[in-house]
């Protein structure tokens, strides 16, 4: 049964979201280092985080009339909601705070990315940045649908919106194993909200980075922090909604939440590197006609599962 | 209701009447609508902690996709050029005064002249259920009248608003494979 945590939790669940997303981006470099043909050692691993002390130092870059109060308000969203989001993840039976619509919390959170990234976009008063941030949106009106579905299998599966509930009634049979396409809808929304790989349509270089292209300095900093951290808290929160929390033989309760973690976030990097990019008109489509009707009648199955018991 | 309860709902309400007001004081479009959205964010919270969780976050999952959606259209139908320019929310203002206060007015004379119930029993443990029940029980045949003319509003709503059919997409005879899209999606159509 999972629990809440004492106090000092709340400081130890953003710090270890940090560390997993500092893992994410350490790896990723690595294996850019391989496929450059460069040695892939802790040189290669420790080279993006030599822009943080670059980026803190950057001359802020401004253009005339920007907004500034909403564009650094859209800009501390994105960090912000990810930290947020991981209140309700529990690390092998404790949460920080298991809210008994933790599902909805984590959902609500995510949404405030859209938020976030349009404001990120519409601040500079630039238009490659604001076209980013619509792109956005329109990336969001297609992933998000199918992904709220993909959350409603595994709470109708559940009967529950307690996030400890869903683990623990994943007893013996993980939701990944037979509610496959709300996993992998839930993994294609967790690379879409963390704008990675085939969703980095609002950064694209056709834009010259598009969101990211009038962001400089620590503005920079908070908007890529953004994204791998919300590839990481939606890693950590795929093993309570799908590979069954923290259960596992011999290994303790956290071991086990660790290593699901670390292997749905290895999966995530993989997937953010092989993937191509796609435009959001054509995911639109796909998710409206494919991924919806898909991810409802996979809503079906736990409810019909559910009255027959 | 205990201290926590009272303090949390000063600290949400207040924001949300000063992010009400400045929707009506700020000129620029953006700034209005976020204004707005924080507004809401704070009623959802109110909702919450008067011990409603489902609802009050079902509020600021919604606002804020509908609050972001709604600053990309009026920020695009905007009578000014673009909704880029500084603006007024105000718009008949005597008459909106009139109105607004009407409606103040009875709002909180009814807070004052409805007997509200009392607690009747312990409270739930989770009102998530009892808010289901209170919707889909009684009143299933409501919820799935309003989802059906919901859908159909929008969907007859798209099909005026739209100026290519079938006819346009698969020719004449309907044979036409791929159709002609103006923009092509993603399944190859």
């Amino acid at each position: 049964m999972t629990e809440s945590g004492a106090w000092w939790t709340l400081l130890a669940a953003p710090a270890m979201l940090f560390c997993l997303a500092a893992l994410a981006v350490a790896a990723n470099s690595v294996l850019d280092a391989r496929d450059a043909g460069r040695s892939a050692g802790p040189a290669a691993a420790m080279r993006p985080f030599l822009a943080l002390p670059r980026a803190l130092l950057t001359q802020p870059r401004r253009l005339p009339a920007p907004d500034v109060l909403l564009w650094r308000a859209g800009i501390a969203i994105v960090p912000v909601a990810a930290v947020l989001s991981t209140l309700v993840i529990p690390f092998g039976n404790v949460a920080v705070a298991d809210l008994s619509v933790g599902v909805l919390w984590f959902n609500a959170m995510e949404v405030l990315t859209w938020a976030g990234l349009w404001l990120a976009g519409w601040g500079p008063n630039a238009a490659f940045s604001l076209v980013g941030g619509y792109r956005f949106l329109a990336l969001g009106l297609a992933y998000e649908l199918p992904l709220m579905f993909a959350l409603i299998s595994a709470a109708t599966g559940a009967q529950s919106l307690r996030v400890g509930d869903i683990a623990a009634a994943q007893q013996g049979l993980w939701y990944a194993v037979w509610m496959p396409v709300a996993f992998v809808v839930y993994l294609a929304g967790v690379l879409a909200f963390g704008f990675l790989g085939p969703f980095a349509y609002p950064t694209g270089r056709d834009l010259a980075g598009g969101v990211l292209s009038d962001a400089s300095g620590v503005e920079w900093l908070l908007l890529q922090a953004g994204r791998w951290l919300w590839l990481a808290a939606g890693a950590a929160m795929a093993v309570p909604l799908f590979l069954g929390g923290g259960a596992g033989p011999l290994l303790p309760a956290w071991a086990w939440s660790l290593i699901k973690t670390l292997a749905v976030l290895a999966v995530l990097v993989v997937a953010v590197r092989r993937l191509p990019l796609v435009r959001a008109d054509r995911y639109v489509e796909l998710a409206w006609v494919v991924l919806i009707p898909l991810t409802i009648a996979q809503t079906l199955v736990p409810a019909l599962v559910d009255l027959a018991r | 209701m205990d201290v926590t309860s009272t303090v949390l709902l000063v600290f949400l309400g207040v924001p949300a009447l000063v992010f009400g007001v400045l929707v009506f004081t700020l000129n620029s479009m953006a700034r209005v609508t976020f204004a707005l959205l924080a507004s809401l964010v704070c009623v959802g919270g109110v909702v919450t902690v008067l011990g409603l969780p489902y609802l009050g976050m079902v509020i600021v999952l919604m606002m804020v996709m509908e609050m972001v959606i709604m600053a990309v259209f009026m920020i695009a139908y905007m009578m000014n050029p673009a909704g880029l320019m500084p603006m007024s929310m105000l718009h008949n203002k005597r008459g909106a005064l009139v109105i607004s206060s009407v409606v103040f007015a009875a709002l909180v004379a009814g807070i004052f002249v409805v007997p509200w119930p009392g607690h009747a029993g312990a409270l739930p443990r989770d009102t998530t259920f009892q808010a289901g029940m209170a919707l889909m029980g009684p009143q299933m045949l409501t919820m799935v009248t309003l989802g059906f003319v919901l859908l159909a509003t929008m969907v007859g709503a798209t099909v005026l608003a739209t100026r290519r059919g079938r006819y346009d997409r698969f020719g004449d005879d309907l044979d036409q494979r791929p159709a002609r899209d103006p923009a092509g999606g993603g399944v190859g159509r």
